[in-house]
């Protein structure tokens, strides 16, 4: 284990010596110390390693990740997992807004609640919150699955593709073109799937799926008005 | 962007270190606004007294025998504490209108009036702003603070935050509000005064004007909900405490941390990273469009109360 001090070597040193990492290192495990809520921690990583971070975290941290698994062992800022494109974070704590934003892969899991705008323009990721989610949350998603295991805040899955949400707990409203649906044997083994590799012990049956209506994919006259 | 930190102590054996806590958090927020910053301090009041703080661009000049100058003005004795470009203007209470009035006529910027509150605030690096006033020192109740990355109007002393609205009451903001101009328009045909071309202000005046039109100061938190138009993250002082209002988008970011000793408000995590017992404190951000207050004056409770 390489234990690194955030507030003694730095940010752009420590992402550094994590970036370099390759798929055939034998430092596979990390942890840093000290970081006071700093931003962009463990960004841009794209190697087989784990990396854990002690404490809470700024803006956008494990942004852009690829392969690794980051665990952020406090609260998460703004922006965490931005664009993630595989690999594994976990926050103990709670996340702070846009967390995942465009994300195209891999899994994010929050033990505890997750702010507004959750899973914006998702793009394949997978994200799992034990809490509850804010206001706006996956607006725009185009693919991938956001899990609640809690509540979801107001306008949840607003102009959607085809992510797909499935909720535990009360939504206080659903955004435009998004719909309950059914959910189907199918849904419940693949959300049974995920609920395991999250490690979140919930019951797949208890959870309803919302997703889009698929009315606002194509121009409508009918609303040529509206332009 | 802009930064804002808040600190509401509940234990008063931390009061002596107010100044100095709210100048580290003020200082981690640089990287939000390295333009101006700015600090209101709620330093206690003296029955009898009142407060006003003063700005001038020649301060040796115009804070020269001041006292004495506003002696007739104000019935009674004016002492001066001169700080930078600041003086705090110790007056009999009930003379503030009068002093103000002649203030006027000496070219004397108002900051702040009240029996408690002073507000420093001026161009600069939040650290360079803090040593010039040499706001570590400072004791007190509660206190916010605010460092500016401007984007609607000029950089100047004026259109630094925190803004006064009210006898011991404070605006600071991060966003920026769209309707300002016509709401400027509006509010100056109404007889509030307004400076500067800065959103902030006009803000800051809205409140002004519901107060004086009747509403609590949580009633006209509230109606700003629904009469400015834009984001925003405001940080209200007041007398006995704080209170704190996101927008309904709220993309402005805020967090805060409550313990037994203070209850305490960031832009970010980083400004609260060095509170005492921060490692075992109820860390949240609030909630969009919910007023939040805290106050002396009431018992303190673990669960935030809507004004």
């Amino acid at each position: 284990m390489q234990t690194i001090d955030l507030s003694k070597v730095g940010l752009r040193e420590t992402n550094k010596m994590l970036q370099a990492q390759s798929a055939e290192t034998n430092q596979t495990s990390w942890e840093i110390v000290n970081p006071r809520g700093s931003h962009a921690i463990a960004c841009g990583l794209n190697a087989p390693i784990e990396v854990t971070i002690k404490g809470s975290t700024g803006y956008y941290c494990a942004g852009m990740n690829q392969q690794a698994t980051v665990n952020i062992h406090g609260s998460a800022g703004p922006g965490t997992g931005e664009n993630i494109m595989s690999g594994k974070i976990v926050i103990e704590g709670d996340a702070s807004q846009y967390l995942g934003a465009t994300g195209q892969g891999g899994l994010i899991v929050v033990k505890g609640n997750a702010s507004s705008r959750c899973g914006i323009s998702m793009k394949g990721v997978n994200i799992v919150v034990q809490g509850s989610i804010g206001h706006m949350s996956a607006f725009m998603g185009q693919s991938g699955n956001l899990v609640v295991c809690g509540d979801a805040g107001d306008a949840l899955g607003d102009s959607c593709y085809e992510a797909r949400f499935f909720v535990r707990g009360k939504v206080k409203s659903l955004g435009a073109d998004c719909i309950k649906k059914d959910m189907r044997e199918e849904h419940i083994t693949f959300l049974r799937g995920l609920l395991d590799e999250a490690g979140i012990d919930a019951d797949p049956s208890e959870f309803t799926r919302y997703g889009s209506a698929r009315k606002l994919y194509n121009f409508h006259v009918d609303n040529a008005g509206a332009y | 962007m802009c930064g804002i930190v808040g600190l509401f102590l509940k234990d008063r054996s931390l009061e002596p270190r107010l100044g100095e806590m709210l100048t580290a958090m003020l200082i981690t927020m640089t990287d939000r606004g390295p333009d101006s910053a700015g600090i209101a301090i709620y330093g206690g009041e003296t029955p009898g007294r009142s407060k006003m703080t003063v700005q001038s661009d020649d301060p040796d000049t115009a804070f020269s025998d001041l006292g004495a100058k506003l002696q007739d003005a104000a019935g009674g004795p004016v002492n001066v504490t001169v700080k930078s470009t600041h003086a705090v203007l110790d007056i009999p209470a009930g003379s503030t209108a009068k002093v103000r009035a002649a203030l006027n006529e000496m070219g004397i910027r108002v900051m702040s009036f009240g029996d408690s509150l002073e507000i420093y605030k001026e161009v600069g690096l939040p650290k360079d702003v803090a040593a010039r006033f040499e706001l570590a020192k400072m004791s007190g109740t509660h206190g916010i603070g605010h460092t500016r990355m401007a984007t609607e109007s000029a950089v100047t002393t004026m259109g630094a935050h925190p803004f006064n609205t009210g006898p011991d009451q404070c605006l600071v903001h991060n966003g920026s509000l769209s309707n300002h101009n016509s709401l400027r328009r509006k509010l100056r045909r109404e007889g509030i005064h307004i400076e500067t071309e800065n959103d902030t202000e006009v803000g800051a005046a809205y409140l002004t004007w519901k107060m004086q039109n009747g509403a609590t100061l949580g009633e006209a938190l509230e109606s700003s909900l629904q009469d400015l138009d834009g984001f925003f993250t405001f940080v209200v002082g007041t007398k006995d405490g704080f209170g704190v209002v996101r927008d309904p988008i709220a993309c402005k970011p805020a967090v805060m941390a409550e313990t037994d000793q203070y209850v305490a408000f960031g832009s970010e995590y980083r400004a609260l990273v060095d509170l005492p017992g921060i490692e075992t404190a109820r860390v949240w951000e609030p909630e969009p469009a919910t007023v939040y207050f805290w106050s002396h004056n009431d018992t303190p409770t673990a669960t935030e109360k809507a004004a």
